[in-house]
């Protein structure tokens, strides 16, 4: 059987959530591995829910925040990507790839990126394999 | 009187000397308190502990990590035979500072101290065996294990090794058949320095405490990455006191379960907002040790089977 990766989705409200809900309205088909956890803003993310959502299975964790500029909160995008930065130092210490994690802006009109991008990840974890902490 | 117990597993020897750290209290602990079992400082054999009632001692403490098949097989021999077992210090804990170890595997680990370390002399390769033909030695594990992800603990004193008001209110505690103990906040509300913390710092690079003139304020706030925001308070703030941040030893404020996610994600909040993409990157760069810095002491808790291996 082909490997379907799990692939844990934090998306902000405003932006990403939205852009998701975009693609679905429109229609547009994306891979049905996400399990999409809407956040009030990238910036919520700790560094902690990451690690978490591999320890608990994900092959593969992707963030979603607004563009640069537009947070709801200004500046919340900007402490996601340095915590994203940092904690893929951290994972490839540990031994696992640092593409398993991605962050992406996705403003609420973009639908058609939000499911471009989710294909690309999918396709990206399913040739890197289970997440090692699933072996 | 209360029957005390004291094993040394896989740490460095600084847990056993931080007991008689106590200096004359302890004859205040011996007023109380009959050691039954503490193969560091006084001649007991693990046949006495085998021969001893189950449940008969009442707080055994056990420093160090479990590291070989002995450290485990004297972790469960002390789960029977006391009604409280008790963590004693960061190793026993979290893995401390030897947890470290498990970002590589065994076969590195041996090649790096016995082959190729600098200041390592041995031209004839002798890497040691667990097995020769008269001898069996106990098994080096394949990785490092704290003693809860071994047994069930019922108290853990934090720190690398417990400080002295931490270790002297633990064992208050215990000796009178309490588990619960130390303070729930975090070591900047005890710190010296705390009245030079500003409520907004911005960094815009970091420095090792050897890298750059310490001007008495606040760690953070001069660039310098210091543990305190997401470490127990409990020692006084012991490395402060003596001009260097601090690392982390207490563990994590109670409640909180991931030290070194809590900071991480605090340490990347406070890079100045204007920075741009790639200036950021270069400043989250200069930090060269990631698990070093953020899990000085709890990697065996982030990598309880060792190091993950990703296969691309
Ligand atoms: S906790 Fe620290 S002092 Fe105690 S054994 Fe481990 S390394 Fe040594
Ligand atoms: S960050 Fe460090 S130096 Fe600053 S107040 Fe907290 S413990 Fe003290
Ligand atoms: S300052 Fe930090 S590292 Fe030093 S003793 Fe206190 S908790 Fe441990
Ligand atoms: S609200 Fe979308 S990233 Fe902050």
């Amino acid at each position: 059987m082909s490997f379907e990766p799990k692939i844990v989705a934090f998306l902000c409200n405003w932006c990403a959530y939205a852009g998701a809900d975009m693609a679905g309205t429109s229609r547009l088909k994306y891979p049905a591995n996400v399990v999409p956890i809407r956040v009030m803003c990238s910036g919520r993310i700790d560094a902690e829910f990451i690690i978490d959502a591999f320890e608990k299975g994900a092959d593969g964790v992707f963030i979603g925040g607004c563009h640069p500029g537009d947070c709801h909160y200004v500046s919340g995008n900007y402490r996601a990507r340095r915590r994203v930065e940092m904690v893929k130092k951290l994972l490839s210490q540990m031994g696992v790839n640092e593409k398993r994690l991605r962050i992406e802006w996705v403003s609420a009109t973009e639908g058609k990126k939000f499911a471009t991008v989710i294909e690309e990840f999918v396709d990206e974890i399913k040739k890197l394999g289970p997440s090692p902490w699933r072996k | 009187m209360i029957k005390i117990a004291m094993y040394w597993g896989a740490g460095c020897g600084g847990c056993d000397v931080s007991l008689l750290g106590l200096h004359e209290k302890i004859l205040d602990l011996l007023n109380e308190a009959e050691i039954v079992f503490w193969p560091c400082a006084m001649d007991f054999k693990y046949e006495d502990l085998e021969k001893m009632e189950d449940k008969s001692i009442d707080v055994a403490f056990y420093n160090g990590g479990i590291r070989t098949e002995e450290n485990e097989e004297i972790a469960k021999l002390l789960r029977k035979k006391a009604k409280i077992l008790v963590a004693y210090g960061s190793c026993a804990t979290e893995g401390c500072v030897i947890g470290l170890a498990n970002l590589y595997d065994k076969k590195d680990i041996f090649e790096t101290v016995y082959l190729k370390n600098e200041t390592t002399k041995n031209d004839e390769k002798i890497v040691p065996k667990e097995e020769t033909d008269d001898l069996k030695l106990p098994e080096f594990l394949p990785y490092l294990k704290t003693l809860e992800q071994v047994v069930e603990v019922d108290a853990s004193i934090p720190g690398c090794p417990p400080p002295m008001p931490v270790l002297e209110d633990a064992l208050n505690a215990l000796l009178q058949g309490k588990t619960k103990f130390g303070k729930e906040v975090a070591l900047c509300d005890e710190c010296p320095r705390k009245d030079t913390k500003p409520d907004k710092i911005e960094i815009s690079r970091f420095y090792r405490w050897h890298e750059k003139e310490d001007n008495g304020d606040c760690f953070l706030a001069q660039n310098m990455i210091c543990m305190g925001p997401a470490t127990r308070a409990g020692c006084g703030g012991e490395c402060i006191s003596a001009n260097i941040p601090c690392t982390g030893c207490m563990g994590p404020v109670p409640k909180v379960r991931n030290q070194g996610t809590s900071m991480l994600s605090a340490i990347a909040s406070l890079i100045g907002e204007e920075i741009d993409e790639e200036t950021e990157k270069e400043i989250i760069n200069s930090i060269e040790d990631f698990a070093g810095t953020f899990y000085k002491f709890s990697t065996a808790k982030l990598l309880p089977e060792g190091r993950l291996k990703d296969e691309s």
